[in-house]
């Protein structure tokens, strides 16, 4: 495993052309910037058995095309909510989300979602698992055939195609489902927590596999996470939410350019802003729970 | 990168499954009938071979040597002339017996499995109807058979046909139940985040993964339609295997008696073995 990390370390060195501002690269045309998801004055309740829960409370964010965005803050701030409402999976209470300038009411067919469980169905091998949304949608997949294969090289799972889920560690379940996100070229990428579940070096190794097809496809990525290192070594910005109700309580630029190494976040000026977050989520919080979730960004 | 990854898939063991064996069966944990061995080389087969030949054999010298009259207990030598010379009285017998279990099980299982599809989706439904279930799989059936032969006739299939579905039909659907009710929110999120239907959600994710159970359900279902056919022609008809069970130990022929003690083993081992390899080919994903 250690192995394997240190292998993409070096993988990325050589970027021939390191991309200082994917935005602007990837959309030559993008002189008038408007934003492609925008979220307005959303509000979520979640009505239970022992009375209403607030999650979301008044809500507003908009997100450029190309943009990396990640959404921080504790447990229950109703990170996972506000991203699930984006998704069109989960209705608002009041408020809306728009996507590409139309109102979200329905999962969008350009949205591509990943989930803390790589949710790989397991009667299925690895290639059928990466066709199951053109299965769903009944759509062709051979057009798709030779940008999935990339994929599959990309994260190192070719050869694997006929392996069953089981037969697979965690962090390659992982990358299938990002496979099989990114298969269908969606436009905008939704992360739930997706490596919350994975050990330390697995994720340091995942979190390069993004950075590294972010650089490569200029996807719009909104990726939610509590782990503060993990939300500055991928985002263009940071947004952290305060605790339920969950508030917009700040957005942080996050100007390091790239590529970022993970050698990076245990350097000073990345630990100043591990710092700095850290300090506005518990202003926001002064309780225990959140010193945990902080702890968890520094050790992580 | 891939180097690295199959040297993981290739030296944990438990991500290598082709060495082990023990989860080749996803049903032996259920109906017990199978350790989950499966027979991997000839040598294997052949001291499985030899054990069942020495245990034969041994009865047939046990039966020699203590002097066991026939009429307790035939030598297994007896019992397989008798199955060699009555086969064709007992023929008509066996094609009975297996048309009343096609067709009772056939009936039970289908009105089984689309009971358990429908109702585990409402679950107040599920809860008026599971103590009419229970009901069906903890009263004996066979207990129905003078009733309803007294009913539609002692020489008609009808009586069997309707005990065995009761018999068989609810424990088709509370296994299969079991199964529909293993909802996977994470994958359903997963198709709804395609634009997946109610339709595609129950073909695509809730079916297959209900599906190791039902093959359960159909397995234990077709047993106990068997068991009941048997008992049900013992009670009340006049023809079936059961029907010969009683016929031979009044006329004490304990060759042929035991000789269709033989056959009725044979069909279920084979409703076992069916199923066996139904649960090998479709659900063998399941530990």
């Amino acid at each position: 495993m250690c192995l394997n990390f240190h292998n993409w370390c070096i993988l990325l060195q050589p970027i021939t052309n390191p991309i200082q501002n994917p935005r602007s690269y990837f959309m030559p045309d993008s002189g008038t910037q408007r934003p492609l998801v925008t979220i307005d004055h959303a509000t979520k309740v979640y009505k239970t058995g022992s009375g209403a829960v607030h999650a979301l409370e008044d809500l507003s964010l908009s997100i450029d095309q190309g943009e990396f965005t990640c959404i921080l803050g504790p447990s229950g701030c109703g990170k996972s909510t506000l991203l699930w409402a984006m998704s069109g999976l989960h209705p608002l209470t009041s408020g809306a989300i728009t996507l590409g300038g139309s109102p979200v009411t329905a999962p969008p067919r350009q949205l591509g979602m990943i989930f803390q469980d790589a949710n790989l169905l397991p009667w299925k091998n690895l290639w059928e698992n990466i066709l199951f949304p053109f299965e769903i949608r009944k759509q062709d997949s051979e057009p798709f055939h030779d940008r999935i294969r990339k994929l599959l090289d990309l994260t190192g799972l070719t050869g694997f195609e006929t392996k069953m889920p089981r037969e697979l560690s965690g962090g390659m379940q992982q990358r299938a489902s990002i496979v099989r996100c990114l298969g269908f070229d969606p436009d905008v990428i939704l992360m739930d927590e997706p490596f919350g579940a994975l050990d330390a070096f697995t994720r340091d190794e995942m979190n390069l596999l993004i950075q590294k097809i972010w650089m490569d496809t200029g996807k719009t990525i909104i990726f939610v996470t509590h782990n503060v290192t993990e939300a500055i070594f991928l985002a263009d910005r940071v947004v952290v939410l305060s605790p339920r109700p969950g508030r917009l309580s700040h957005i942080f630029p996050i100007d390091i350019p790239r590529p970022r190494t993970i050698d990076q976040t245990f350097e000073r000026p990345f630990i100043e802003q591990v710092l700095e977050i850290k300090a506005t989520i518990e202003r926001g919080h002064p309780a225990e729970p959140v010193a945990t979730s902080a702890q968890e960004g520094v050790t992580a | 990168m891939s180097r690295s990854d199959s040297d993981i898939a290739n030296s944990i063991p438990s991500f290598d499954r082709a060495g082990e064996h023990h989860h080749e069966v996803g049903l032996s944990g259920m109906t017990g009938l199978s350790s989950g061995a499966a027979i991997r080389n000839g040598r294997d087969a052949l001291v499985i071979a030899l054990v069942a030949v020495a245990l034969i054999a041994g009865l047939q010298f046990w039966i020699e040597v203590s002097g066991t009259k026939s009429y307790i207990f035939p030598k297994p030598t007896a019992i397989g002339q008798a199955l060699y010379d009555n086969f064709d009285l007992f023929w008509p017998h066996i094609l009975s017996t297996l048309q009343v279990l096609a067709v009772g099980y056939a009936i039970g299982s289908a009105v089984g499995l689309v009971l358990a599809a429908t109702i585990t989706q409402m679950p107040f439904v599920e809860k008026i109807i599971t103590p009419y279930i229970l009901l069906l799989v903890t009263t004996p059936m066979i207990a129905l058979v003078p009733l309803l032969s007294s009913q539609l006739g002692y020489d008609s299939l009808s009586p069997r046909i309707i005990v065995v579905a009761l018999a068989s039909g609810p424990m088709v659907m509370i296994n299969a139940a079991t199964g529909f009710r293993r909802t996977d929110l994470g994958k359903i999120a997963l198709a709804k985040s395609y634009g997946a239907s109610t339709i595609q959600i129950f073909t695509k994710i809730r079916f297959p993964l209900a599906l190791p159970m039902i093959i359960v359900g159909l397995l234990v279902g077709a047993i106990f339609g068997l068991l009941t056919a048997v008992g049900a022609e013992m009670v009340g008809s006049s023809e079936g295997l059961g029907n010969r069970l009683v016929y031979y130990s009044s006329r004490v022929q304990m060759d042929n008696f035991f000789a269709i003690i033989v056959i009725l083993a044979v069909i279920g081992i084979t409703d076992y073995v069916i199923f066996y390899w139904i649960g090998k080919k479709w659900a063998s994903w399941e530990a």
